[in-house]
């Protein structure tokens, strides 16, 4: 599948990947920008924002950019991260300009006040959406007691209060910091001719502002350390996060840092699925691992009844400290890497997959890399890559938090 | 749009069908066995999960372990999932690993050891997922419509109740996987780069020799009331309305369809529910409807969650956009979603999961497999009369109303 790039002359790059065969075409414009950037004063502004881009520009309304979309049978949405804000659809080759033409115009939103209003209610519903999903709030607050002063720990979502004193103009000024051409990348992937994607995004995106690029504090964290229990008495289950560090994602030990968070929580054959599911000693237990520019982390997680919560935490640490020290088992490795290479293959199958990690590698890996660089990557992986993972992020140094109905949880000492 | 649809009806009753995908390398099945939770004895409820946790400890001549371990080393991403008609296993890799799967496979259908020492941890597991779902207020309250929407046991909930879990002991595990698993009634699915002859020939062999059939008659209880709600300190209401639609098969099927994707289609954000609800109003983030199908009934499900104090002009706007369908439909709402359901059918061709389960599900409700063309053709006719007229026969009216929050709304 032969690749493409192209810089236009304000700085947005533009890249895709062809093949004829597929049923559909993907595009997705990347932007370097997420919670990590915001000011205290923004908290929750870039993902406000992600939402605001849908609510139209000079040429259309929200309700016309939801109508231009299901016209053409677009499959489309955006998410906010940490450190990117990304908005994408997936349609039929034949219809690749109209989708061009649309999220090209509603990258330059108008910001309109009265749809500021409403859109800051959404925003607030989906606020309380979370609230009562125990999981995703244990999540959140873990990330934050982690990261400490560190921007990565900023909340996406932002609070209530952040939300309901943000005003439309300090959004409209975040705008024109971060949305400048050189921090936008726009991924192409599936059925489609190259030149002419070109001349389209050329076209809708060429009179983009230049801009100074870049995020400030990019540092290796290696978290707080410390150890939180959050007592919520109508949360049924405990809910409790380990996060330790990691490779940053340019790091050229990502490749054995996903392999190695998969050998120790993936939800089959993993060494959490031994030590908890399998014996019914939890509902959920996980391990995975995140990369972000600067630093990583790996994300333990499990669920359970409070009054086991204690023993499986024990159980967790014991998991932990054996990996740090013993590291894993050349079948666990080979184990994990199945499971991978089959997961990138199918994930590659579709132009959306595919465009999705063109984008990522082109922001994290600073280039293109086929479908066969990442197979061939974590072929390569070996113990004494594990090895060095382990060394350089000791597994076991944790930072915790517990949310539920218990009032307390001892932190387990190393043993 | 040229598709490879292959079926055969084993001696057996055991159905395989396959769709070969010449430009992907992965491949996926879905097994169907009628093992469903409609099926759980009345007073183990709860035991298809049960069971279906217990399949893959152990099958064959491998433990569990090892099971464990030769599956991930196919790099097979699986679930066993328990619907109301059926126990669905499902499994994607690479094209080439999928024969060794469904010899694995063979076994976990037809010879799971299913190993006493293990109930405990599995029932224990069982619980925890009960109670996990008071931790997750939307499904919660989606299984609780159910027990208001169908009579027993069409209103059963996979993960059972405590006491029916309680009552769950290995012999019973062992009569349940007897009497369920049987050839009769099983469909095999399996989409992706593959060739049919071989894997017809290797079906046979796994599974010819394999006799049976299940008694699928449900009995059913009377119709439960149409009104609950469920009191929860959360800081949002989760609120679902129903009423009754048609299902597959049925002649106004299409236009049903059309009826739902106009108040909302699925990644569409012009729908009505939208529109009316989280664009114009701000009442909502989540809001969306879909079509609950069973063989022989069908239900539209409206589902919105939204901040507590609000929660009743949520309701109040919902209902009426519901009631409003019957006033008209516009040429372009309809242009809009054929355009969705089109570019959705072909999309699904590059996912083997999607094919493999689309073709298990058409099997199931119509015993056959509709091709693209005839979709197509059927959508193409939809028109704003035809969907009207639909609306009139079945008018959204008789709503099952279920809420789980702090306080009841009135509807």
């Amino acid at each position: 599948m032969p690749f493409h790039s192209h810089l236009l002359a304000n700085g947005l790059q533009i890249i895709g990947e062809t093949s004829p065969s597929a049923r559909s075409a993907a595009l997705g414009f990347f932007v370097r920008t997420g919670a990590r950037d915001e000011t205290p004063e923004e908290s929750g502004v870039t993902h406000f924002l992600e939402h605001m881009v849908f609510k139209g520009t000079s040429r259309r309304t929200a309700l016309d950019v939801n109508r231009d979309f299901d016209r053409i049978g677009a499959d489309y949405n955006a998410f906010t991260s940490e450190e990117n804000t990304v908005f994408h659809a997936a349609v039929l080759p034949e219809y690749l300009p109209q989708a061009v033409d649309i999220l090209a115009d509603i990258l330059r939103p108008s910001l309109r006040e009265d749809d500021f209003d409403m859109e800051k209610k959404v925003i607030l519903e989906e606020i309380g959406m979370y609230e009562d999903q125990p999981m995703w709030s244990a999540y959140d607050h873990a990330k934050r007691l982690y990261f400490a002063e560190h921007k990565l720990g900023n909340s996406i979502l932002g609070t209530p209060e952040s939300i309901t004193a943000l005003t439309r103009d300090q959004m409209y000024a975040y705008f024109q910091r971060r949305y400048v051409a050189p921090n936008i990348i726009v991924a192409a992937a599936g059925n489609f001719e190259w030149p002419r994607f070109v001349d389209l995004i050329e076209k809708h995106c060429g009179p983009w502002q230049k801009g100074a690029v870049g995020r400030e504090g990019v540092s290796e964290t290696r978290g707080s350390g410390r150890f939180e229990v959050l007592t919520r008495d109508k949360v049924m289950q405990e809910h409790v996060f380990l996060i330790s560090p990691g490779p940053p994602a340019d790091s050229p030990l990502r490749y054995a840092a996903d392999l190695l968070g998969m050998a120790i929580g993936d939800d089959s054959g993993s060494r959490l699925y031994w030590a908890l599911i399998d014996p019914g000693l939890a509902d959920s237990a996980d391990c995975s691992f995140h990369e972000y520019e600067g630093t990583g982390a790996f994300y333990t997680s499990f669920s359970c009844q409070p009054e086991q919560a204690q023993e499986d935490l024990r159980i967790v640490m014991e998991l932990l400290h054996d990996v740090q020290k013993n590291g894993i088992r050349e079948e666990e490795l080979n184990q994990a890497r199945s499971k991978v290479l089959s997961r990138v293959v199918r994930g590659s199958e579709r132009p959306k997959g595919r465009m999705m990690a063109l984008g990522m590698n082109w922001i994290y890996q600073h280039g293109y890399r086929s479908v066969d660089d990442e197979l061939r990557a974590f072929e390569a992986v070996t113990l004494a890559d594990i090895r060095q993972v382990l060394e350089r992020y000791p597994l076991d140094q944790v930072t915790t938090l517990a949310l539920g109905p218990l009032a307390q949880l001892q932190a387990e000492e190393h043993g | 749009m040229q598709v490879d649809v292959y079926q055969h009806t084993f001696a057996n009753g055991l159905t395989l069908l396959a769709e070969r995908m010449e430009h992907v390398r992965s491949a996926a099945f879905n097994f169907l066995v009628p093992a469903g939770c409609a099926f759980d004895p009345p007073d183990q409820l709860g035991m298809g999960s049960v069971l279906a946790d217990l399949l893959t400890r152990g099958a064959g001549p491998r433990d569990s372990r090892q099971l464990t371990f030769d599956l991930d080393n196919l790099g097979l991403d699986r679930g066993e999932g328990v619907g109301l008609m059926h126990m669905h296993l499902w499994g994607a890799t690479v094209a080439r690993n999928l024969p060794a799967a469904l010899e694995i496979y063979a076994d976990i259908l037809r010879r799971p050891h299913l190993p006493d020492e293990e109930l405990s941890a599995v029932k224990a597991l069982a619980y925890q997922d009960l109670r996990a779902l008071e931790d997750e207020p939307r499904s919660k309250v989606f299984v609780v419509l159910r027990k208001h929407l169908y009579p027993t046991p069409l209103s059963n909930d996979r993960r059972g109740t405590a006491e029916g879990i309680a009552n769950i002991t290995s012999e019973a595990v062992r009569r349940h996987h007897h009497r369920w698993f049987q050839p009769d009634g099983a469909i095999l699915s399996v989409a992706g780069n593959i060739e049919w002859q071989p894997l017809r020939d290797q079906v046979e062999r796994l599974f010819g020799d394999w006799n049976g059939s299940a008694d699928c008659t449900l009995n059913l209880g009377p119709q439960p009331p149409r009104r609950a709600h469920v009191a929860k300190d959360l800081e949002q209401t989760q609120i679902t309305v129903a009423y009754p639609s048609v299902p597959i098969g049925h002649p106004d099927y299409y236009a049903a369809l059309g009826a739902v994707h106009i108040l909302s289609s699925p990644g569409g954000m012009s729908s009505r529910l939208f529109t009316e609800i989280r664009e114009k109003r701000g009442l909502c983030y989540a809001v969306s409807a879909g079509h609950d199908m069973l063989k022989d009934r069908a239900n539209v499900v409206v589902y919105a969650g939204t901040t507590n104090d609000r929660a009743q002009e949520t309701l109040d706007v919902l209902l009426a956009e519901l009631r409003r369908l019957q006033d008209g439909i516009e040429a372009e709402e309809v242009e809009r979603i054929q355009a969705g359901i089109k570019s959705g059918l072909i999309m699904q061709q590059e996912s083997t999961r999607a094919r493999a389960s689309f073709l298990a599900s058409d099997w199931y409700y119509l015993g056959r497999v509709r091709s693209y063309q005839e979709i197509q053709s059927a959508i193409d006719g939809l028109s704003p009369a035809l969907i009207l007229d639909h609306v009139r026969r079945y008018p959204p009216r008789d709503f099952v109303i279920v809420t789980l929050g702090p306080k009841p709304l009135t509807g």
